[in-house]
């Protein structure tokens, strides 16, 4: 991995997108199960690896590394881009 | 969308701060009054969000320190150059008023079904499991390994102090300079550090760490090389924008 330095400090994780998330999908997905689409990889929401500091927030694969979703907002929209989730598996409690 | 309580929605709440207490020289304890809070589970976090004269809005997200069903209080340390802890930590007094929703989290969530329970805390990653062990009823073992820099940035210091004994084990490491006579630990948390105070693997522990990205990643690694399954570790980072 060659993550490292002032990036690897600031990097989050998939906590940190649960009020977002909660926010476009009216559901809690922190706990919920995602599929990378690049590696195939399943994981929960909370562990990807979060970086929120550029202007959007970018979570990635905690396995592979490759980019899973990209969330911008702006004043009047929120973008959000999901081409690297396979699937997402919500609990039944949901 | 404020003010609209759609079921299902997560929306922004009227908070009003009603007491607070300083915990440290850089963090704070703010107690809150907020309508329609329906409570939380221990370890979830809240969202706050500043908005300025001029409309521009700072949201950030704080851990809820205390348990659920009592006032509800976020712990905030204080960073640098931030946009809205400056304010929570330096300025904010008794009847300001922000907006806030929560809670939020599945994940960092603590339910108590007696097994131990292993926390560790860096810096201000010690508030979550605060609200842990505010919470516990004293059915589960739980030891809390808490890693500052000196022993002035301990947060919760007379509270720790009373409830070690009591219900949870509080273990100490100092990493950056430690009174005289100091008897707990004085460095960075390693797996030897982890040997020593965390329970055997088979003891099958539930396990929260949250502190900073090289702390979390420190102490779970080394957990994992101790046996610990990565499944029975839960983690959260804090960032350094605040």
């Amino acid at each position: 991995m060659t993550d490292s330095g002032r990036t690897y400090e600031m990097r989050l994780d998939g906590n940190a997108l649960g009020g977002m998330l909660f926010e476009l999908f009216g559901l809690e997905l922190t706990a919920a199960t995602e599929v990378c689409g690049t590696c195939g990889a399943a994981d929960l929401v909370a562990r990807l690896e979060v970086y929120a500091h550029a202007p959007g927030m970018v979570g990635r694969c905690p396995h592979c590394h490759a980019v899973m979703l990209r969330i911008v907002r702006g004043p009047d929209r929120t973008w959000l881009d999901m081409s690297g989730v396979a699937s997402i598996e919500l609990p039944a409690t949901l | 969308m404020a003010g609209t309580a759609v079921l299902g929605r997560l929306t922004w709440l009227a908070a009003e701060i009603v007491g607070s207490v300083d915990e440290t020289a850089r963090v704070r304890t703010l107690l809150l009054e907020a309508d329609g809070w329906e409570g939380h589970r221990a370890g979830q976090h809240l969202d706050v969000r500043l908005t300025a004269d001029d409309g521009y809005q700072a949201e950030r997200s704080y851990s809820i320190a205390s348990a659920p069903g009592e006032q509800l209080t976020i712990t905030v340390e204080q960073l640098p150059n931030g946009e809205v802890s400056p304010w929570l930590v330096e300025v904010a007094g008794d009847g300001d008023r922000f907006e806030l929703r929560g809670p939020i989290g599945g994940y960092f969530v603590w339910e108590d079904d007696g097994r131990p329970v292993l926390l560790i805390g860096g810096g201000s990653g010690v508030v979550p499991l605060m609200s842990m062990i505010r919470s516990a009823s004293g059915s589960a073992r739980m030891r809390l390994l808490y890693s500052s820099r000196t022993l002035d940035d301990v947060i919760y210091r007379e509270e720790l102090m009373e409830r070690d004994g009591n219900g949870v084990e509080v273990v100490y490491t100092l990493t950056r300079a430690q009174p005289p006579g100091w008897t707990g630990y004085s460095r960075r948390i390693d797996i030897d550090l982890l040997r020593q105070v965390a329970w055997p693997a088979s003891d099958q522990p539930h396990v929260f760490i949250c502190g900073s990205t090289r702390f979390v990643d420190a102490a779970a690694d080394g957990l994992v090389a101790l046996g610990y399954p990565p499944r029975s570790i839960r983690t959260e980072r804090f960032g350094a924008t605040g």
